[in-house]
């Protein structure tokens, strides 16, 4: 038993570090924020052709790299950090994640070489616009249509559906009405689909809304075996829970950080703000929330590459740790910066604001302890 | 990064396991779930013979070399034994302040020969150790500390008070922090001092806690000896040697406290399953929330651990003891709670409490012994953070 990173994995860690230092420093966060495509797509080829961090945990057979999910976790951990904006989460964590797990092999040959080779992007909608993170696919209908199929409804919360290349639509049977949920291919330029992007709180996370009408899609398009849907979702999930865990660990360092090193140099009352207790006491605790999100997120990354059974339990502790810790330790860093930290030009903002968009996104930390409750038993 | 166990982990394991079940089926039956927090005076000798079983079977001080007693183990194999200590609901441990405290300040201060004098006897539990830091106006401010100690022809001459002594009426010897020169300032004219208890200059002195009992003394010093060559490391070097000391507290020995907590918690959710406390939403949420600070409390643990086998005391074993005292804190509250009207009553006159009650009311101390949470985050931001120190007066001698 060993809880550390290989050397191997330390230097993918590294190289993720050297690039997004300066490909993704704050500067070129508010550039890529303020564009409704919301990222830079030189970086987002770079990503994927020269870095292969799009292929990390796609099988060697569909053109991967073959590596882990623990890899996948010390890149996001490195993103969440820099504040990357890019279509990596909804690509890498959510599509592609959701073809490995139910797509059939030649869905996989099809799709995943170019989520590999980063020449498309791709997500998955499965939120309805009611916002329940539990009732996935309850705004769109699917029925069988002349020898394939035809989608209805509404799917929103969709991150980066505005300008992915493939969607994975999250429906249920219209007729007779079936709860079990379906995942189906969409592509951008299907007919019927109307994408709209939605004006975000965190401008570094884009979402849509996506509304299909009479969407008309080959049988080819439904994902693995009907039936294996809620599954397939449901690890899915889980595993997208668990790489927003390691980008909220990056991302609540990155506060500590910027944090102390301000209370080092801002005098006054004659000293350094970080020799006062009260200011000592608050970094100390965001120190305790960092490391210990840091373990769980760790821990979790584990499980999702090697132990299936454990995955729903450590999902949810993650999730529900590292949201908490994040929100915590961003909102802290506001407080301590004073009011430079409350203005538009310091980058606390931008962090304190992804804190709370993925605190959110796929349910809260209270949402979490209520799974956590029912996996108790109670 | 590996979170599994090996096959020979897992035959070690199933070996751990049988041992510890035969024990508690049969000659220690009383002792399973006894002996946690609060409950610390509970069945005294026989957890004595049990803590002697341990060290025949080679169970106590796993990690220690084996020319000391110990068994070399590695840090999976402690991880292993330690879960299935818990798992066994086996009795909270005698011997830790020997175990977790002296013996690892030893074996990183103490000369080859108090290694030899020392260690095996804290194996075998056959030497009963508390410590001597707290004055009472050195607490949190522990280099105040004023109890004296003179040389005086080969023989250290101790005169002075100690408080807050874990096991002092039960104690063989006492690690002691001393001043042994007045002159020089306050942290550098400090000895580590080994002493035994039982002799004529020494009195114990129980203090009457808040929870009705009494796991904590006062120790009064008066012309005290012990011979020269019991001081650990340099003549007035003792600061350093106690830093390290407290840097064990709050560092790895706490995977062993966590069996016990699991075993609370446990406890918790049976009550709130049986009284329909398990119902209440917010109840529900602190029981998650317990369950979740306990699960990061054993990953810190084994993240910092493996993070030590790969070199010194690293800054993540700062957050240790902080975590598990607010957590701790935390839990006899909620062990309250989810009770409701019954938290109030108790087992029988006078002030016969629950384990549960005792264990609310010991929680307060938690987060003020062994470095209170204030002071664990002023370690925490000057030596993890690299924070300016607090503006201190008194830096004079004693």
């Amino acid at each position: 038993m060993h809880f550390a990173f290989t050397e191997e994995q330390e230097e993918l860690r590294r190289s993720a570090r050297r690039l997004l230092e300066t490909a993704s420093s704050t500067r070129e966060v508010r550039r890529a924020m303020a564009t409704q495509r919301g990222y830079d797509e030189n970086l987002w080829t770079r990503l994927g052709q020269e870095l292969g961090f799009t292929s990390l945990a796609i099988p060697e057979v569909y053109g991967g790299a073959g590596l882990g999910f623990v890899e996948l976790a010390a890149v996001m951990e490195e993103m969440g950090r820099a504040l990357l904006c890019s279509p990596f989460f909804a690509t890498v964590c959510l599509a592609s994640s959701a073809l490995l797990e139910g797509g059939t092999d030649e869905q996989k040959r099809e799709l995943l070489p170019d989520i590999a080779a980063g020449r498309k992007t791709a997500t998955l909608a499965s939120t309805p616009p009611s916002g329940r993170w539990d009732a996935p696919g309850a705004a769109v209908t699917y029925r069988a249509h002349d020898g394939g199929y035809e989608l209805s409804g509404t799917s929103s919360f969709v991150i980066d559906g505005h300008s992915a290349d493939i969607l994975l639509v999250v429906a249920r049977r219209a007729a007779p009405a079936d709860g079990d949920p379906s995942l189906f291919v969409v592509p951008a330029e299907a007919v019927g689909l109307e994408r709209r992007l939605l004006p975000t709180m965190d401008m570094t996370r884009k979402q849509a809304e996506i509304v299909l009408r009479q969407v008309h899609l080959p049988s080819s398009a439904r994902l693995g075996l009907s039936g294996s849907g809620d599954r397939t979702l449901a690890r899915t999930l889980d595993r997208a829970k668990v790489a927003l865990a390691a980008e909220q660990v990056g991302g609540a360092q990155r506060c500590l950080d910027m944090s102390v090193d301000y209370a080092k140099t801002r005098v006054q009352f004659g000293r350094p703000i970080g020799s006062f207790q009260a200011i000592k006491h608050k970094l100390a605790d965001m120190f305790v929330l960092v490391e210990s999100a840091r373990s769980a997120s760790y821990y979790a990354a584990w499980v999702a590459a090697h132990n299936e059974e454990e995955l729903p339990a450590a999902a949810a502790l993650a999730k529900a740790y590292c949201s908490d810790a994040y929100f915590h330790v961003a909102a802290e860093c506001i407080q301590i910066h004073g009011g430079v930290g409350f203005t538009w030009e310091h980058d606390a903002h931008l962090f304190f604001k992804r804190a709370k968009s993925s605190e959110t996104l796929f349910g809260d930390a209270a949402f979490h302890r209520a799974v956590v409750a029912r996996q108790m038993g109670l | 990064m590996d979170l599994r166990f090996s096959p020979e982990e897992e035959s070690f394991r199933r070996e751990v396991r049988a041992c510890l079940e035969a024990q508690l089926r049969g000659e220690f039956a009383e002792l399973v779930g006894r002996g946690g927090p609060g409950d610390e005076h509970e069945f005294f000798e026989r957890r004595v013979a049990w803590e002697r079983m341990l060290g025949q079977a080679g169970w106590a001080c796993m990690g220690w070399p084996k020319a000391y007693g110990g068994r070399g183990a590695s840090l999976t194999e402690q991880v292993i034994f330690y879960e299935e200590y818990a798992r066994a609901r086996a009795p909270g441990r005698l011997g830790h302040i020997g175990e977790g405290l002296l013996g690892p300040t030893l074996i990183a201060f103490g000369s080859e020969a108090q290694r030899r004098r020392f260690l095996p006897p804290i194996v075998r539990c056959e030497e009963l150790w508390c410590q001597g830091y707290s004055e009472p106006n050195a607490g949190s401010d522990l280099a105040n500390v004023q109890t004296r100690a003179e040389l005086v022809s080969g023989e250290w001459v101790i005169t002075g008070q100690k408080i807050w002594t874990s096991l002092a009426a039960r104690a063989d010897w006492c690690f002691a922090l001393c001043r042994t020169d007045a002159a020089l300032p306050k942290h550098k004219g400090l000895s580590y001092l080994l002493v035994p208890m039982r002799q004529k200059g020494i009195v114990v002195r129980p203090i009457s806690q808040m929870n009705g009992g009494s796991e904590f003394s006062e120790v009064f010093f008066d012309g005290a000896r012990t011979p020269e060559e019991n001081v650990v490391g340099e003549v007035n070097g003792g600061w350093r040697v106690a830093m390290g000391t407290l840097a064990f507290e709050r560092g790895a020995s706490t995977l062993g406290q966590q069996f016990s907590f699991q075993n609370e918690l446990d406890q918790i959710i049976a009550v709130a399953k049986q009284n329909g406390a398990a119902q209440d939403p917010v109840l529900r949420d602190r029981l998650a929330r317990a369950r979740i600070g306990l699960t990061v409390m054993r990953l810190n643990a084994l993240r910092t651990l493996s993070l030590m086998q790969d070199g010194e005391l690293r800054r993540e074993a700062m957050i240790a003891k902080i975590h598990w005292a607010t957590w701790h804190r935390d839990l006899g509250k909620l062990a309250m709670d989810v009770l409701g009207a019954a938290s109030e009553i108790g087992d029988s006159e006078p002030y016969g409490l629950t384990s549960l009650q005792r264990m609310f009311l010991f929680s307060r101390a938690d987060t003020i012994y062994a470095g209170s949470n204030q002071i664990q985050r002023n370690i925490i931001a000057e030596r993890a953070l690299g924070l300016p120190p607090e503006p201190r007066s008194g830096k004079g001698g004693g």
